[in-house]
């Protein structure tokens, strides 16, 4: 706790402070590996342009994250009496960020996105595994052509959709039921992973599965024997982005579920959390940010898989 | 079929048939969306000719009215404007700042992973959260941004800018449409980015070996093999961005809910409003129809152009 306040008090001196250290180590190990010669500097002095932008990028990207953080431990009265919104004249605080897990539906909030987003994995994968390895492998001319239709469907966009939707969920009973959500989300993730997973399909060689067959598998056999195997890293990034659209979704959970306790995060945070015209920023802010950090590492980790996966769908491979 | 031979078991044998098993994969996920998006889309355009609301369950058709009703109305075609408006302004800025990203990203360098993280935190946060951290940036009162233009003496009296201590971003209407366009830039760039990484990853690095044996520099192989060769992807990239917007609403509904007055209403919220708050399906339907030629227009350019880098 100390440490924390410490740390919110010296924020951006901090900030500086392991920045500059990254760098100077970076050039120190570099002079260490290349010797400090001209070459070397004016190697450094080349390359320090780019990473200028880079910086500003990063700066820009990052800068309501940074506020977000900051702002998440201030006490009232730091925060609205004649703001200085950098810097801590009072004592950081953990008060907000209680009051958010206790006193409001935060968590059943989270509860209810990981409920929807795990149902929906669940039911795009049985959904557009098959379905995708069909479109790699199976089909030709018409599998295409039934690819594309899948693609055109993928831009209809939310906006056109929800209010004929709403009707049909409250003729079926379904408002403010999550299983609403569970059977609406599949109708935009398994487009989306069926492009994925069909170019995961794509890179593992024929060959394995022909060599299967003639071990004497049939095709299904061949498919979850060894095409699934092989794609697993492609799989679990399909899982992985296939669950943050679900978190990302705005409008059908902001239309089909009214209930506070019921709502998922993206919809209750923001119309939840605000009681009329008062807004409870640090909870606010502090909800927004606990959600992004995760989702973030996990783009970060998978990202590259992605932009493989992209890269052999949009490619004939 | 399978009677040619007595060894072979008819079933395997039609576990065996590509074209079955094709069929049998394909069929659930197919049947799925065209249910799932089909059905809806089509009562939309039944709302679209009808007078239903919430309260009233019959389907009464009335022909266009709703469309002639909703193009005569002034705001309507405000909402309209400025959708396409908000559409295109940022589309050219997140078009540029992805170039340059995808370029920076696609090479190797010191404390890239950390760079990636940072910059796809836009992109990976929920949307309406991220809208509500600048919510906050562009508070009327306590914004930060605002904060900092006052100590470099852009506000305050005697500003360079204003001489009040604030510039409320968010109830001025040029301003506030700058806001809107600048927070859809900022959350649309890493998504573009990463198609256009995906575009220069997949150029086959013999060219690029060649272009490099032959003597081409940085800035040479940028601009005459690699920018042509993903021009394609550019485009996919850029359809991609414009359609997932238009059919969006989540920025305006937390940031200004359309306001001041309807200089950030854009038709998904509008309709949104009109149809679910207001209660009126049917001249909500018939706001987001009128959208749709227009996504059905970008969506077959986009395929074209996709289809043509195939073929190349």
């Amino acid at each position: 706790m100390a440490l924390l306040i410490w740390i919110l008090q010296n924020f951006w001196s901090l900030l500086v402070l392991a920045f500059a250290s990254l760098v100077g180590l970076r050039i120190a190990y570099r002079f260490h590996k290349y010797g400090a010669t001209r070459a070397e500097l004016s190697h450094i002095l080349r390359r320090s342009p780019f990473y200028l932008v880079v910086l500003i990028f990063c700066f820009f990207a990052a800068a309501p994250f940074m506020i977000m953080f900051l702002h998440s431990f201030k006490v009232d009265g730091d925060l609205y009496r004649r703001p200085q919104p950098f810097v801590y004249r009072q004592d950081p605080t953990l008060e907000h960020l209680e009051s958010l897990f206790t006193n409001t539906a935060y968590l059943d909030f989270i509860r209810n996105s990981v409920v929807v987003g795990v149902a929906v994995v669940i039911i795009t994968l049985i959904l557009s595994l098959p379905a995708a390895y069909a479109l790699a492998r199976l089909t030709g001319r018409w599998g295409e052509r039934a690819g594309i239709l899948m693609f055109l469907v993928y831009l209809v966009p939310p906006t056109l959709l929800f209010i004929p939707m709403f009707r049909i969920v409250v003729m079926l009973g379904l408002k403010d039921s999550p299983l609403a959500l569970i059977v609406v989300y599949p109708s935009f993730t398994v487009p989306f992973s069926m492009w994925l997973l069909q170019g995961f399909f794509k890179a593992v060689p024929p060959e394995l599965e022909e060599a299967a067959l003639v071990d004497g598998y049939n095709r299904v056999e061949a498919f979850l024997r060894v095409v699934l195997p092989l794609s697993l890293p492609g799989i679990i990034s399909t899982i992985v982005f296939t669950f943050t659209l679900t978190l990302h979704e705005f409008i059908y959970a902001l239309v089909f579920i009214t209930n506070t306790s019921r709502r998922t995060l993206s919809v209750g945070v923001p119309t939840e959390l605000i009681l009329g015209d008062v807004y409870f920023w640090q909870p606010l802010l502090a909800a927004a940010l606990i959600i992004a950090i995760p989702v973030g590492f996990a783009y970060n980790l998978f990202l590259d898989s992605l932009v493989q996966g992209f890269t052999m769908g949009a490619v004939k491979g | 079929m399978a009677s040619a031979s007595p060894v072979i078991n008819p079933r395997r044998y039609l576990m065996d048939d590509r074209r079955f098993v094709g069929l049998i994969f394909l069929a659930p996920a197919l049947l799925y969306i065209l249910l799932l998006v089909g059905l809806p889309f089509l009562l939309a355009i039944a709302f679209g000719f009808s007078d239903v609301t919430v309260g009233n369950t019959e389907l009464n058709f009335i022909g266009f009215d709703n469309f002639v009703a909703v193009w005569e109305n002034d705001i309507f075609r405000q909402v309209f404007g400025n959708t396409v408006m908000f559409t295109l302004v940022s589309q050219v800025f997140i078009l540029i700042f992805a170039n340059i990203l995808a370029i920076i990203f696609t090479q190797e360098f010191t404390g890239k992973w950390f760079a990636r993280f940072i910059f796809i935190l836009p992109w990976a946060t929920p949307v309406s959260l991220a809208a509500i951290g600048w919510l906050w940036m562009l508070d009327t009162k306590y914004s930060p941004i605002d904060y900092l233009l006052l100590q470099t003496g852009f506000l305050g009296p005697n500003g360079l800018l204003s001489n009040s201590r604030n510039l409320f971003w968010l109830a001025n209407p040029a301003l506030s449409q700058i806001s809107v366009i600048f927070v859809q830039v900022w959350r649309m760039t890493p998504l573009a980015t990463v198609i256009l990484m995906a575009g220069l990853s997949s150029i086959p690095t013999d060219i690029l070996d060649q272009a490099e044996v032959d003597g081409s520099r940085f800035m040479r192989t940028l601009l005459q093999i690699k920018l042509p060769l993903i021009l394609p992807i550019m485009v996919i990239a850029l359809l991609f961005s414009m359609i997932t917007m238009f059919g969006d609403m989540t920025v305006v509904y937390v940031l200004t809910r359309g306001g001041p007055v309807d200089y950030t209403r854009i038709i998904g919220l509008y309709s949104f409003q009109i149809g679910i708050e207001g209660g009126n399906l049917a001249q909500g339907a018939a706001m987001a129809l009128f959208a749709f030629p227009l996504l059905l227009a970008l969506a077959l350019l986009m395929l074209r152009t996709a289809s043509r880098a195939e073929v190349r």
